[in-house]
């Protein structure tokens, strides 16, 4: 118990509210801590029935489905309060696949502003395989009051994407594995596939030292403007996302929309044809 | 030491595990690679020199786009262990395409890495103990050892340490940094298995009077112009192993033609020198690298001997090396599928009770997930604990006992990598062509996978007059894909039919590996989309023409002579009865032969610089 309130007070991490103000990743030790001490939400953003199999302690359901099905950022907050989460609650998501649906869900909530949000550092699985507490029961709270705050520095839609590509100061990413982004990509983008910043050995993302070696090696500095974006409903742009804050990037913004919506507004794209690359694959 | 049962449990506790690995990587060289990059990207590094310092590096321009590198990763000896296949899957899923590919050199290679990315896949590699240095570049190049050294009936020893021992002394060394052109050293088991002579130095383990020592052979290579390697001397003694190779080297590096990128390699050397006087001059030049190598120098060559017989607890060797066709009744796997992979994919070793599996690839490719299943098939059932790659781009795992391979097959079979066929003429050899390769003409790599899966699927593999028979395909002259060593052999290149292209392979026919190996010769020009058929067509007559118990390989050699018994004759005969097949319609009759596999554009020819020299 004292323990517990020293990883706490040590942090020195409390917001006017006297809310734990998370960082990026929330790892798992103060999650137990948080959850035991019932000040943070937890989300579970698997299908519903995998969520009434067995989640982690306290974790409320949001498939993902379900939230991109919002088409308003009110519709989201409505969303929010019906988790009974309030303005500076802190927030932590989880997902079993390898944190890009976790990523997708998290910036979602950041983005209509709701800012003390962080992903879990591990997968379900993760937690489940450590011997970690799982319980079945299925959890509900209080409606919340959640005011509306759109972040839209950390969204880009086309027309940004449209004219920041030609900027020098602004960086473009591909967050696609290799193969797909040869095929076809943003003209001018760069690919840092998540398969480089994620599946990291027990935890989703890379340590922030090796992002940063990774993002230093292709010479983007922490000043730069960076925006992210995948195939089609930004997670693996999310999880990516979240790299680049990892690794002190200020400036990041996510392209949800993607490379789907590009291609079907006829936007031009860089192919290169030159090489069969896809026969080197052994899939 | 660990010592386990082996007759006890059927899981190996791995003896090997405390193997030492040498650490051929440094991590310095990674972040001098890193801030080469930066530089270059600043243009404060020419190109060239960029080049010359990236291929220093092993790592390759990919085809047509700068940004992208091939790195190509050393496997000393071909010698490979699980932990570090565990890393090269990691590293290929964050770094390149998800798979990984094992070259006719016995490197394993990553594609289409971003340059900026190589020095943290070097970074990786160190981890493990790998290496890309001088993987690429005007340098030593990966030192090659037959797979079946130390479990080949017919070798006299295991020549493994020897290879170890010559590429630790010439990696880094000051001595081979900036040679004429690449330089390629191929040790063997025997006169009948490694590639000695297609190599700059070739070498073959041999005894004299009790004394150890090798058949060196010099001068050989496959290219534009090849030329098999000439005997050194009737026995070269194991304690002149150092001087020998720094005498060749050294005249390497002091005659080579630095000026003509076509005629550069050492074997254009002996050729235009003679090989006499190119003979005297090696053997002078050894009693002066003799005389005059510090001691300290030649203690830098370190034979590590192999791992004592006792130390695997192996039972009393066997000197016949026994195929397996059927298993005792230990094994109780009852399935088609099971008992052909037996019967092309598993061989006896000379130690009696242990196998080596062959694992089939396409062309080499491998997924990463696969990779982390061999290598924990390795640990679990080989009990020297490596693998080894092989140059018909395959794996081979070794020192398996019998009671294993059912569940060795099963565990193979769950992840895909149980195809039959490894070592007969289905498991077809291609280079990377139009995948990855500046100089490809055409997809060669996606050629070799076809023939595979096609001749697969019709079971060809399981007849054993094939068996000994090759099929090596090439995107280009260069020969990269070994088609000149090859049975039936392809190199790529194109027809123009008015003003369209088609790509088309050019074949050769009685090509061998071996000590006694020998280059195949041309026999006619077949397009690409028609190599299939022409195959099946060649198999087809010849067993029309057998009269014997010949061999598909046996008989393609006696037509190469004029010596064929039956209606074929000769060379002239059987590209009369080809013509059909091989001929290239016009684009309106078949318009497929107009396009190379792997893509639905119409076939250029596209080439740029290549990459070959630094």
């Amino acid at each position: 118990m004292e323990m517990e309130n020293n990883i706490i007070a040590r942090s020195n991490r409390y917001n006017d509210n006297n809310n734990f103000q998370l960082s990026v990743i929330c790892d798992a030790d103060t999650l137990r801590t948080l959850i035991r001490k019932k000040i943070v939400r937890v989300v579970d953003v698997r299908k519903v029935q995998e969520y009434e199999r067995e989640h982690i302690p306290t974790a409320v359901s949001l498939p993902l489905a379900q939230l991109l099905a919002k088409n308003t950022p009110s519709e989201i907050v409505e969303c929010l309060e019906s988790l009974g989460i309030s303005d500076k609650m802190p927030v932590v998501v989880y997902d079993d696949t390898f944190g890009a649906l976790a990523a997708r869900v998290a910036w979602t909530f950041q983005y209509v502003g709701h800012d003390n949000t962080a992903l879990l550092e591990m997968t379900f699985s993760q937690w489940k395989n450590s011997g970690l507490e799982i319980e079945k029961k299925i959890n509900a709270f209080p409606k919340a009051q959640h005011s509306l705050n759109v972040n839209h520095g950390i969204h880009a839609d086309a027309s940004y994407v449209e004219i920041a590509k030609e900027q020098p100061n602004k960086i473009l990413i591909d967050s696609r594995e290799r193969l797909n982004f040869l095929t076809e990509h943003i003209p001018g983008a760069k690919n840092i596939p998540y398969t480089m910043i994620g599946l990291a050995n027990g935890s989703i993302l890379r340590d922030s030292k090796e992002i940063k070696r990774l993002i230093d090696n292709r010479g983007i500095s922490t000043d730069s403007e960076v925006i992210t974006y995948c195939g089609s409903a930004g997670t693996l742009s999310g999880l990516t996302y979240y790299a680049l804050k990892l690794a002190g990037i200020k400036n990041v913004k996510l392209y949800s929309r993607s490379f789907k919506e590009w291609k079907a507004l006829g936007k031009p794209k860089e192919e290169f044809k030159d090489a069969n690359y896809w026969d080197l694959s052994a899939e | 030491m660990k010592k386990s049962n082996i007759h006890a449990s059927s899981k190996q506790s791995n003896i090997s595990s405390q193997k030492s690995t040498h650490k051929w990587g440094r991590e310095e060289e990674t972040e001098i690679f890193a801030q080469k990059v930066k530089l270059f990207r600043q243009g404060k590094l020419s190109e060239d020199d960029f080049r010359r310092f990236r291929l220093q590096h092993g790592a390759y321009g990919s085809r047509l786009h700068m940004n992208y590198s091939m790195v190509r990763i050393k496997i000393p000896s071909g010698e490979i262990m699980p932990e570090q296949l565990d890393k090269i899957a990691s590293l290929s899923e964050a770094f390149s395409i998800g798979s990984a590919h094992v070259s006719t050199r016995q490197n394993i290679q990553l594609h289409w890495v971003q340059l900026e990315d190589v020095s943290e896949v070097m970074r990786g590699l160190v981890e493990v103990g790998l290496t890309t240095r001088e993987a690429c570049g005007n340098t030593v190049r990966n030192v090659m050892c037959s797979h079946l050294a130390g479990i080949c009936p017919d070798e006299v020893f295991d020549a493994t340490p020897y290879a170890k021992a010559i590429a630790q002394f010439f990696i880094r060394n000051p001595m081979c940094q900036n040679l004429p052109r690449k330089f390629k050293i191929n040790f063997a088991c025997c006169h009948k298995h490694g590639l000695v002579r297609i190599a700059d130095i070739g070498l073959v383990p041999s005894i004299k009077d009790g004394m150890r020592g090798f058949k060196v052979y010099l001068g050989g290579g496959l290219g534009a112009a090849s030329f098999i390697g000439h005997l050194l001397e009737d026995f070269t003694p194991e304690n002149k192993l150092l001087s020998t190779s720094m005498a060749t080297i050294r005249l390497f590096d002091r005659h080579g033609n630095r000026e003509n990128m076509a005629r550069n390699r050492m074997r254009y050397l002996v050729h235009e020198m003679g090989w006499d006087k190119f003979q005297r001059m090696v053997l002078k030049e050894r009693s002066i690298v003799e005389m005059t190598t510090a001691a300290s120098t030649a203690r830098l060559f370190d034979i590590k001997p192999a791992k004592e017989e006792d130390d695997r607890q192996l039972s009393k060797k066997a000197h016949r090396m026994i195929k397996v066709p059927i298993l005792n009744e230990r094994v109780n796997i009852e399935s088609p599928a099971y008992e052909r992979w037996l019967h092309t994919n598993v061989i006896a070793q000379k130690q009696e009770g242990h196998f080596t599996i062959f694992v089939t690839l396409e062309a080499g490719d491998i997924t990463a997930n696969q990779l982390r299943v061999l290598a924990g098939i390795i640990r679990d059932f080989s009990a020297e604990g490596t693998a080894r790659n092989t140059p018909h781009q395959n794996f081979a795992i070794r020192y398996v006992k019998a009671n294993d391979l059912p569940e060795f097959y099963s565990k193979l079979a769950s992840i895909g990598l149980a195809n039959s066929g490894a070592l007969t003429i289905a498991s077809a050899v291609g280079c990377s062509g139009t995948t990855s390769c500046n100089l490809a003409i055409t997809n060669s790599h996606r050629l070799a996978k076809e023939v595979q899966r096609n001749l697969l699927e019709l079971g060809i593999d399981t007849d054993d007059s094939l068996r000994d028979s090759t099929i090596k395909i090439s995107g280009c002259p260069n020969s990269c894909g070994q088609h000149e060593i090859a049975t039936i052999g392809f190199f790529g290149g194109a027809s123009r039919i008015g003003s369209a292209m088609a790509p088309t392979y050019t074949m050769l026919f009685g090509g061998s590996a071996g000590e006694h190996g020998e280059l195949g010769r041309t026999i006619m020009r077949v397009p690409a989309k028609r190599v299939i058929d022409t195959i099946h067509k060649i198999i087809e007559i010849y067993k029309q023409e057998k009269r014997g118990s010949e061999t598909l390989n046996q008989w393609i050699d006696m037509i190469m002579k004029g010596e064929g018994i039956g209606s074929i004759k000769d060379i002239e005969n059987i590209k009369a009865i080809l013509t059909p097949v091989t001929q290239l319609p016009s684009t309106d009759q078949d318009p497929e032969l107009y396009t190379d596999y792997g893509t639905d554009t119409k076939f250029s020819a596209k080439t740029a610089r290549g990459e070959c020299a630094a």
